[in-house]
């Protein structure tokens, strides 16, 4: 999978350790330490940098797992270490002073204020940013800050600040903040009556589909329910972020990387998006608008649908 | 107050007319159960101005009935206006100020103490230990915190003041966008407040018409209510010595003798749950998954039947 993504042009890829001390607790693209140390060693022979997510919140009483994740990480020669817990962050910065942190989206740093504290107190180096913010608010804030930014720009889309939200903890148990997964496959079942498939969480109906039409993944914030006489989708369709094109925006407003999510995917996806934002950055770097190559990712994005999220001031 | 916690109001997550903020903080004021409130703007920028008056006469009226008062602050500041707006609550507060996002403690002056509220990720000792050195005097609980997770923080951390989320409907997530908005086809920036609808949040349910979430503008609240009571022993077992009330549409001072009534002995668990539905909680059922490590919409402990 590593090996995909730079082969299609990726700069960076990121990962975690196979464990719930990364948001993306999934098969895919995790390690064991030793394999971390074998990856950083292939990437940085080839010029590439690997990120490594801690980013999960430690749970009390078992901050120690954390540790020894931070204590992992530094020891494999990735590039950075992606933080997002005060305590992980604050015992990187004191047993590993060199070690390049991140701060990771869980960590919803939305403003100046907040991005500047991490920075002085703890040395953040670069803040991947929330999705609540629009491309003009993202360069006022890069105007405010000394650190570098990193941007999502495709894949799922979280409708909630990240790292702020326990929908998924309170229905099924289990969240992105304490286990690294929101609506988790073994709470995830479909039943059948009248021709009728209804995708359930823990059990909770959470949308329906007529024969024919494929059932969607019951993702918490993207369901139908109902309120104050209105049935529909209420928080957020079931869409997935594209914004390609927005790349020049993004350049324009000082945007230091963008990231594409990629860690629950296949091989094939994985190959395909990196190449399109490849191609896409590179005509940036031509001096062209890679708007055009929107379509391309079309029919990778969820059930073909597609936004460009918060990024667009009227998402609010 | 032998023997029961302390008891807290919350800081008011709706959108209330000023009138009913008004009489619902001046009740509190005549309840002597209570002993501090957390006022001020919590979810969203554009209420402050709403409220701000009523609220300072809430903190005056307070004040003189012998309450302390706690400033809360804005959870998600983003945009300029949510920035200023967090600048000026922790600029302008008197005492004790409550944060409930990172950037409030840029906006603090070094060394201030400050409690850090319930919409941070506080989720372990280490944390907590890192926010007492930056000048945290007590910890309102994540809600998604059990009470042995509580437990090894406050064993990590005696000296840290522990707040109990005790009641009320769940703040579950926030957004940057505005759900109760939307759901009226509106967006933030033309919402007409239409939040001011529902003054515990607009209830929702599933396609099945199973009771699920509530929508807060930009939060998202479960809509059943987290009912946490655990014994005294146990609260002090954990260095758990306040419970903090959210406000609810219902009858502050009788949502409050409920609790202190269950603690003095003169209520049980039947008696608690009765004496909350009949002080106004609102509906969706009583539940504390999180409180025993479980699902949050669980009721897994006889208290919530």
């Amino acid at each position: 999978m590593l090996r995909e993504a730079v082969d299609a042009g990726a700069d960076s890829v990121y990962c975690g350790l196979r464990d719930e001390t990364n948001a993306r607790n999934f098969p895919g693209l995790n390690f064991s330490p030793d394999e971390l140390v074998e990856a950083a060693d292939w990437m940085r022979g080839r010029g590439r940098k690997l990120l490594v997510a801690v980013n999960t919140f430690a749970r009390a009483g078992a901050t120690a797992s954390l540790r020894r994740a931070v204590d992992a990480v530094a020891r494999s020669g990735a590039h950075a270490l992606i933080v997002a817990d005060l305590g992980v962050m604050a015992y990187a910065r004191r047993a590993w002073p060199e070690l390049r942190l991140h701060l990771s989206v869980q960590a919803a740093a939305g403003s100046p204020e907040a991005v500047n504290l991490y920075a002085g107190t703890y040395g953040v180096r670069r803040v991947v940013l929330p999705r609540v913010l629009s491309v003009e608010e993202i360069a006022a804030l890069v105007a405010e800050i000394e650190v570098e930014t990193e941007a999502f720009v495709f894949g799922g889309l979280c409708v909630m600040a990240e790292g702020r939200c326990a929908l998924s903890s309170f229905v099924t148990g289990r969240s992105p903040n304490l286990a690294g997964v929101c609506s988790p496959p073994e709470a995830v079942g479909y039943t059948e009556a009248d021709g009728v498939t209804t995708s359930r969480l823990g059990g909770l109906a959470l949308d329906r589909f007529p024969a024919g039409v494929p059932a969607g993944y019951p993702t918490l914030c993207k369901g139908c329910f109902q309120a104050s006489g209105v049935t529909g989708h209420l928080f957020e369709e079931p869409l997935s972020l594209n914004a390609v094109g927005l790349l020049a925006a993004l350049r324009e407003a000082g945007v230091t990387a963008v990231k594409v999510e990629g860690r629950q995917r296949g091989k094939a996806y994985v190959r395909r998006v990196a190449s399109v934002f490849r191609r896409a950055i590179d005509a940036l770097d031509r001096g062209r608008d890679p708007a055009a190559l929107e379509p391309l990712l079309t029919e990778l994005a969820e059930g073909g649908r597609q936004t460009h999220g918060a990024y667009r001031k009227s998402w609010r | 107050m032998s023997g029961r916690p302390e008891i807290t109001l919350g800081p008011l997550l709706f959108n209330w007319a000023p009138e009913m903020v008004r009489e619902w903080y001046a009740a509190a004021a005549r309840c002597a159960a209570i002993d501090r409130v957390y006022l001020g703007e919590v979810v969203c920028a554009k209420r402050r101005p709403l409220m701000a008056e009523a609220l300072e006469e809430a903190a005056a009226t307070l004040t003189a009935a012998g309450k302390s008062i706690v400033w809360s602050s804005l959870a998600l500041p983003a945009s300029s206006p949510e920035r200023r707006c967090l600048r000026e609550q922790v600029g302008a507060a008197p005492g004790l100020v409550e944060i409930n996002d990172v950037a409030a403690l840029a906006a603090l002056p070094a060394g201030r103490p400050f409690v850090a509220g319930p919409l941070l990720n506080v989720y372990n000792e280490d944390a907590a230990a890192e926010l007492q050195r930056l000048g945290c005097r007590r910890l309102v609980g994540n809600v998604e915190l059990s009470l042995p997770a509580l437990a090894a923080i406050g064993a990590a951390c005696p000296d840290l003041e522990l707040e109990l989320f005790a009641f009320g409907r769940l703040p579950l997530a926030i957004s940057g966008r505005c759900h109760h908005a939307h759901l009226h086809g509106r967006r933030k920036d033309n919402c007409q407040f239409v939040c001011d609808r529902d003054p515990d949040g607009a209830a929702t349910a599933t396609l099945e018409g199973d009771a699920f979430l509530a929508i807060n503008g930009v939060q998202v609240l479960s809509r059943a209510v987290h009912l946490a009571a655990p014994a005294a022993a146990e609260l002090k077992a954990a260095g758990i010595t306040a419970l903090r009330l959210s406000p609810h549409g219902g009858d502050p001072a009788a949502t409050a003798n409920a609790f202190a009534d269950f603690y003095a002995g003169r209520i049980g668990a039947v008696g608690l749950r009765a004496a909350l539905r009949a002080a106004g909680a609102p509906d969706g059922g009583f539940v504390d998954g999180f409180l025993h490590g479980r699902a949050g919409r669980e009721a897994a402990a006889a208290l919530c039947g």
